[in-house]
């Protein structure tokens, strides 16, 4: 969580999580430390070997697990290692945005990328641009008050007075 | 319980100046299940790996997280060293706190806190890895090469010569390609059937050379090491046994004016044929469509005066089938036609220049066959319309090529040269003959190529004219040909008794039924696709599968033999053991609770997943399930995230430590 960071600055510092996978995307990260280019430090990245394996589960797990913003990135189209892995990764986002618009979760903290191996600077530029988006949106706790999660139950007001009320 | 190792590298200052090391291993040494934890200078060193290993023995460790630079670096390094304590290498992995961290971050406090978070996240994937064993699969030891051309014979003799079985199979009556076709090479002027015929002839007679001609691949089945493939033998009415190649057939056959394939159309052959008199095997073949006894039931005259009684109406097609452990596709190209109808919806011919319509205007292998001492013309150049000799030859390069508006937009690589050794020959045949060349730029990348291109316009004095040209139509025996020298910057009009037309190299425009048989990719243009353009340019996505020569792109003779020997040099290292050792990031499917929807099978890239049916013991079938073949799974995971059950899971990334992964992202 934001407030658990060791540095303590006035600003929120957002949580963000990146799925990537091994052969595009998290190979251009490294080119972007090789290059040593400058980012954000807000961002933890999870290796996969494919956008393909990413079961849009995880993202969900992400925003409950402290998550203020998620990040999924992979080869661009017809580069995928695994011929077609990032086509349906693509295919699979586009119907999980219509439910997390449903669910009532702001798209602009789950985005999709196609950052290639040799685009360090690209991701360097996501990365930074990410994070002051999700800056500007503050922390995502919306999702948490829904499963009830990080909330103490006195928050809750389960009085019968209030049950009726709320039923009418 | 876990015993994890945590080892945090400084990387020299790389990470020291960065990440507080020694406080990240302390902070690491306080989390649950990590029972060592400490920094060192260079843990990839030889002190540093000892230290691992070290590590590992003394204190029983379970697990180990290195944290340091990015995998792709070091961590089959880690990996070797933490095997060699006898811990499986699987149960290693790394925090990139280099690439992904001090390289990349200014504030140290930042910096310190991201990679105790990496590590954080590390240990608790590591606590989860299974220890997984390298998958070995058999192999046989058997190549096959799909395409007789020169890249195909080359790859067949490699192969042959470093001791391995090779089927070739050539769907035209011989092998020899295009290259055969040609009268002499760039830059040599070598004669091209000269040099290539006695490889022909090493094919046919080398004891490791399977040799399937005028026959095809009707089908593949199986994965790397393991292909099974029945190959077409199409039915030549020809006893191959019995046939001595002595001729006699074709200087009987009475259907003596079909126009023949081999000389581009400009030649004519008989019904029973073989393409050219070098033909490797010189066993004819009997082409249905123009045999009288075919299409009248009468004639039967190359029967009647075969001595071997080698002719066999009734033969049909045979099916073949033959265990490979690696293909090699070397199926070649076809040439741009400018016609109206084309082999590929987005690409249009040439209206500008007769759509085809007038014989004078024929392409550059046509132009081969005319200079050919094999050729129709017996190597003199005669025009196609009235046989006599062209003073005037225009020369047009790009004719497709590098051209959005016919829907080409590769350059064709081999035009230029050949067309500047075009007019050389012609002018070495035609004395006082005048070439002209219409140009956009000269490509001669190659040894000795810029040289040859100035020989042709400082020695043979062809003129050559920096334009395109917009238009060529007929004026009585003369072509009109109107473009542009843009260097003078005036417009040119040529009267020509010859134009030949350096049209663009394409793929062969039956390729696709073949690459979907094999699962290999193929571009826009069905060029065939390599698995990565600079570092792998031989080998497919499909393991075992491998290319060579124009099929993966336009290219020369010497490129294409490169590629044909290269291509075998991977097939050799496949072949060279009994099996075949893989990395184990494979799925493996919970049977019990498949629900056999097939999902996985249509998501898998590489259709590594097939039906199993679970029998009891009397043999009935209890319920259908999905099951992986480790051999031919490449570790992608989209079968695992398609399945509705989650019945599914991938060895190095599963489920388990992917979600133990996210819980330890923040603390």
């Amino acid at each position: 969580m934001p407030e658990e960071n060791i540095n303590s600055k006035k600003e929120f510092q957002p949580a963000i999580a990146a799925f990537v996978c091994t052969w595009c995307t998290y190979t251009g990260a490294d080119l972007a430390g090789t290059s040593r280019l400058k980012y954000e430090p807000n961002v933890r990245i999870m290796r996969l070997p494919c956008t393909g394996r990413i079961d849009y589960n995880l993202i969900v797990k992400a925003l409950e697990k402290g998550a203020d913003g998620v990040l999924v990135s992979g080869c661009h189209p017809n580069d995928c290692h695994y011929n077609a892995g990032n086509f349906h990764a693509r295919r699979r986002f586009t119907i999980f945005r219509e439910l997390l618009n449903f669910v009532g979760i702001d798209l602009r903290r789950v985005q999709f990328s196609w950052v290639s191996a040799a685009e360090g600077a690209k991701w360097a530029d996501l990365i930074n641009k990410f994070t002051s988006e999700i800056k500007e949106l503050g922390p995502f706790t919306e999702y948490k008050k829904l499963s009830g999660v990080s909330f103490p139950i006195e928050e809750f007001d389960f009085s019968e007075e209030t049950v009726e009320a709320s039923e009418k | 319980m876990a015993r994890v190792g945590v080892f945090v590298c400084h990387c020299g200052e790389n990470i020291a100046r960065t990440v507080d090391c020694s406080s990240v291993a302390e902070r690491a040494s306080k989390l649950r299940d990590v029972v060592y934890s400490v920094d060192y200078k260079y843990m990839c060193s030889d002190p540093g790996q000892t230290l691992i290993k070290d590590a590992v023995k003394k204190y029983e460790l379970t697990g180990v997280v290195i944290a340091s630079c990015s995998p792709l670096m070091h961590e089959k390094t880690f990996r070797r060293a933490v095997s060699e304590a006898g811990l499986n290498p699987f149960l290693c992995e790394m925090a990139n706190i280099r690439e992904h961290c001090s390289w990349v971050h200014e504030d140290k406090e930042d910096a310190t806190q991201k990679a105790f978070d990496l590590i954080r996240i590390m240990v608790e994937k590591v606590k989860r890895n299974h220890p997984l064993q390298p998958i070995r699969i058999p192999v046989t030891r058997r190549a096959m090469v799909i395409g007789g051309g020169v890249a195909g014979i080359q790859a067949s003799l490699d192969i042959a010569d470093g001791g391995r079985q090779v089927v070739l199979v050539e769907k035209s009556p011989s092998i020899g390609g295009h290259m055969a076709q040609l009268s002499e090479t760039f830059p040599t002027l070598d004669c091209s059937q000269c040099i290539l015929t006695p490889k022909m002839v090493s094919v046919n007679s080398h004891k490791n050379i399977k040799l399937y001609t005028y026959s095809e691949v009707e089908s593949v089945e199986g994965y790397i090491g393991n292909f099974e493939v029945t190959i077409r033998k199409k039915a030549r009415y020809v006893d191959d046994t019995k046939c001595t190649g002595c001729g006699i057939c074709q200087q009987k056959c009475p259907m003596k004016k079909i126009p023949g394939e081999f000389n581009t159309g400009l030649g004519k052959r008989t019904a029973i044929y073989v393409p050219f008199p070098q033909a490797v095997p010189n066993i004819p073949v009997i082409d249905k469509e123009n045999c009288t006894y075919f299409k009248t039931g009468k004639c039967k005259a190359c029967e009647k005066f075969c001595d071997r009684k080698a002719i066999d109406f009734e033969q049909k097609d045979e099916f073949i089938k033959e265990k490979v452990g690696a293909i090699v596709v070397a199926t070649g190209y076809d040439l741009y036609s400018i016609k109206k109808e084309q082999n590929f919806p987005t690409v249009k011919g040439y209206g500008e220049y007769g759509y085809g319509k007038y014989p004078d205007v024929i392409n550059s292998l046509q132009f081969e066959r005319l200079l050919s001492a094999s050729g129709p013309t017996f190597g003199e150049v005669k025009r196609p319309s009235d046989g006599k000799t062209p003073e005037t030859v225009v020369f047009i390069q790009c004719v497709g090529s590098r051209d959005d508006a016919k829907g080409i937009s590769y350059c064709s690589k081999i035009c230029c040269m050949y067309t500047a050794k075009h007019t050389m020959l012609y002018k070495h045949k035609v004395h006082n003959g005048k070439a002209f060349v219409f140009y956009m730029d000269i490509r001669s990348a190659g040894k000795n190529y810029d040289e040859f291109v100035r020989r042709a316009i400082e020695e043979d004095e062809a003129v050559y004219l920096r334009g395109r040209v917009s238009k060529i139509y007929q004026e009585g025996d003369k072509l009109i040909v109107k473009g542009a020298d843009t260097l003078s910057g005036t417009q040119v009009e040529i009267a020509a008794d010859l134009v030949v037309l350096a049209t663009a190299m394409t793929a062969q425009s039956d390729i696709v039924p073949l690459a979907q048989k094999l699962g290999v990719g193929y571009d826009k243009y069905h060029f065939l696709s390599e698995a990565h353009p600079k570092l792998r340019p031989v080998e497919t996505n499909s393991a075992g599968i491998f290319l060579a020569g124009a099929c993966q792109a336009p290219k020369d003779i010497p490129e294409a033999v490169a590629q044909a020997s290269a291509a075998a040099s991977k097939v050799l290292g496949l072949c060279s053991s009994e099996e075949l050792e893989r990395e184990p990031y494979v799925a493996t499917v919970n049977e019990t609770t498949c629900a056999g929807c097939g999902f996985c099978i249509t998501a898998c890239p590489y259709q590594a997943i097939e039906r199993k049916e679970i029998k009891n013991r009397n043999g009935e079938v209890l319920k259908t399930v999905a099951s992986v073949n480790h051999g031919v799974c490449q570790g992608c995971g989209t079968c695992l995230s398609i399945c509705r059950s989650k019945s599914i899971d991938l060895a190095g990334f599963t489920d388990e430590e992917v979600y133990a992964e996210i819980d330890a992202m923040f603390a």
